[in-house]
């Protein structure tokens, strides 16, 4: 019971979702409705799920004063105030000069942009201690990251002034970017496909079973 | 209410920033804030788009009005009942005891995923790109409107060039992650060209990615310098 109806959801979900595609008509076209209609309300659930386990785990913090226990009280202040507000403002919470808007954007754009910024940071570090020339692969990983790098901003183009249009960095790197990565990008996105194109059969034939946990 | 605006998030912006010299309490402060409003923002947002929009407006249809001016009135769909099931179910996942339940709406996920991955990474990430390089390496024909008849265009000596290397590439790359032969001899040495293609793609994936975090980067100091301090005009 605990295994063999997951099985039998995941078989004949899966099943539809492939024969639908060959035989776009009744009464695949309608369960494929059905099934992508499913789908939205499981994963607004799921999403559900993990705020709410979320906001357990803070509880938890909080109630056992555990390290940094403060900073709990504001993930759990936060996000009360950006729900409440929420459902306040009702369907139109996106609309413009709605509280939803300017949390949006001047508190979650914010951070989020910056929190992806200060990357770039820590991807100089690794790599000024990765990139060494030490072989010839090594050195081509070097030399195609370098001109892409350099052909993306104008003084890849004021060094290289003294080229013909077509030769400076910029060119370099769209040349670098469609062609040789392009055609290293189509190995691996084939090889990516085909993963995930048998892993995904193995799920549907029940043959593959970690998913469903221990037990 | 602006300049407030623009000070709550050039405070919050320094605060992440200050993470670059060590781990402190003004990081930590808009890092907490920076979790609660991410996930109280997709909340939020997953309600009213799925549940409230898909969900109950199919239950629970609103009468239309067309261009004619006519009411237009929908069936309720009570099968999204059985996806509202599977949500509940979900959630049950909190509840130890009968958290197994939470298999069901999981295994109908991974199903969906399934099925559909199968399908769309076989046509498009398959497919179509074995299509885009089954190409014309040298010229191709095309059709003279003086004479209507086709005749051979060549390609010049850079696109050959160009054509030749994104064929072989893709080729010797898919040598390299064939691992049911040894790469010895012809084949390992397909294999070693198929690894310098993947190694230009990593470096040039690696400089790709640094720059767009450059350009994220420059952004905030454009903020911090023009928005909240007015130092560039």
């Amino acid at each position: 019971m605990r295994r063999e109806i997951p099985l039998a959801i995941t078989g004949i979900v899966g099943v539809v979702f492939v024969v639908q595609y060959f035989i776009p008509h009744f009464p695949f076209s309608r369960m494929n409705d059905w099934f992508s209609d499913w789908f939205s309300i499981v994963q607004a659930c799921a999403i559900w799920l993990g705020a709410l386990n979320l906001l357990k785990i803070s509880a938890q913090k909080i109630a056992a004063r555990k390290s940094d226990w403060i900073y709990s009280i504001v993930i759990v202040a936060c996000f009360f105030l950006i729900v409440i507000i929420g459902f306040i403002e009702g369907e139109s919470f996106r609309g413009q000069g709605t509280a939803f808007s300017w949390l949006y954007d001047y508190v979650y754009t914010p951070l989020s942009a910056t929190m992806f910024a200060i990357l770039a940071f820590f991807v100089a570090s690794a790599s000024y201690r990765a990139f060494r020339a030490r072989n010839f692969e090594a050195t081509l990983l070097l030399g195609a990251a370098f001109f892409v790098m350099l052909g993306r901003v104008p003084v890849g183009d004021m060094l290289t002034a003294f080229l013909p249009d077509g030769y400076r960095l910029s060119a370099l790197a769209s040349w670098v970017m469609n062609f040789p990565q392009a055609a290293g990008q189509r190995a691996i996105m084939i090889g990516i496909a085909l993963g995930i194109v048998s892993t995904s059969l193995r799920i549907i034939l029940g043959i593959e079973r970690s998913h469903l946990g221990g037990e | 209410m602006e300049h407030f605006a623009v000070w709550v998030a050039a405070f919050l912006t320094l605060g992440i920033v200050s993470f670059l010299y060590k781990d402190n309490p003004w990081y930590k402060l808009s890092e907490a804030i920076f979790v609660g409003i991410s996930a109280g923002y997709w909340f939020v947002v997953l309600f009213w788009d799925n549940i409230y929009g898909k969900f109950w407006n199919g239950i629970f249809p609103e009468e239309l009005i067309d261009s004619a001016g006519n009411v237009v009135t929908r069936e309720p769909d009570y099968w999204l009942l059985v996806g509202a099931v599977l949500g509940t179910l979900m959630l049950l996942r909190l509840i130890p005891k009968i958290g197994w339940i939470s298999r069901w709406p999981l295994a109908f996920i991974i199903g969906c995923t399934s099925g559909l991955y199968l399908i769309n990474y076989f046509s498009s990430n398959m497919m179509r790109q074995v299509e885009a390089t089954i190409m014309p390496l040298v010229g191709h024909w095309v059709l003279d409107p003086a004479t209507s008849q086709n005749a051979f265009s060549a390609f010049s000596g850079a696109d050959i060039f160009s054509n030749l290397v994104l064929v072989i590439g893709t080729f010797t790359g898919l040598v390299y992650f064939y691992f049911s032969k040894e790469h010895r001899g012809a084949f390992g040495g397909t294999a070693k060209v198929g690894i310098f293609f993947i190694m230009i793609t990593f470096g040039a994936s690696f400089g790709y990615t640094v720059m767009s975090r450059m350009s994220l980067l420059i952004g905030r100091a454009d903020f911090l310098l023009f928005d909240w301090l007015g130092l560039v005009r």
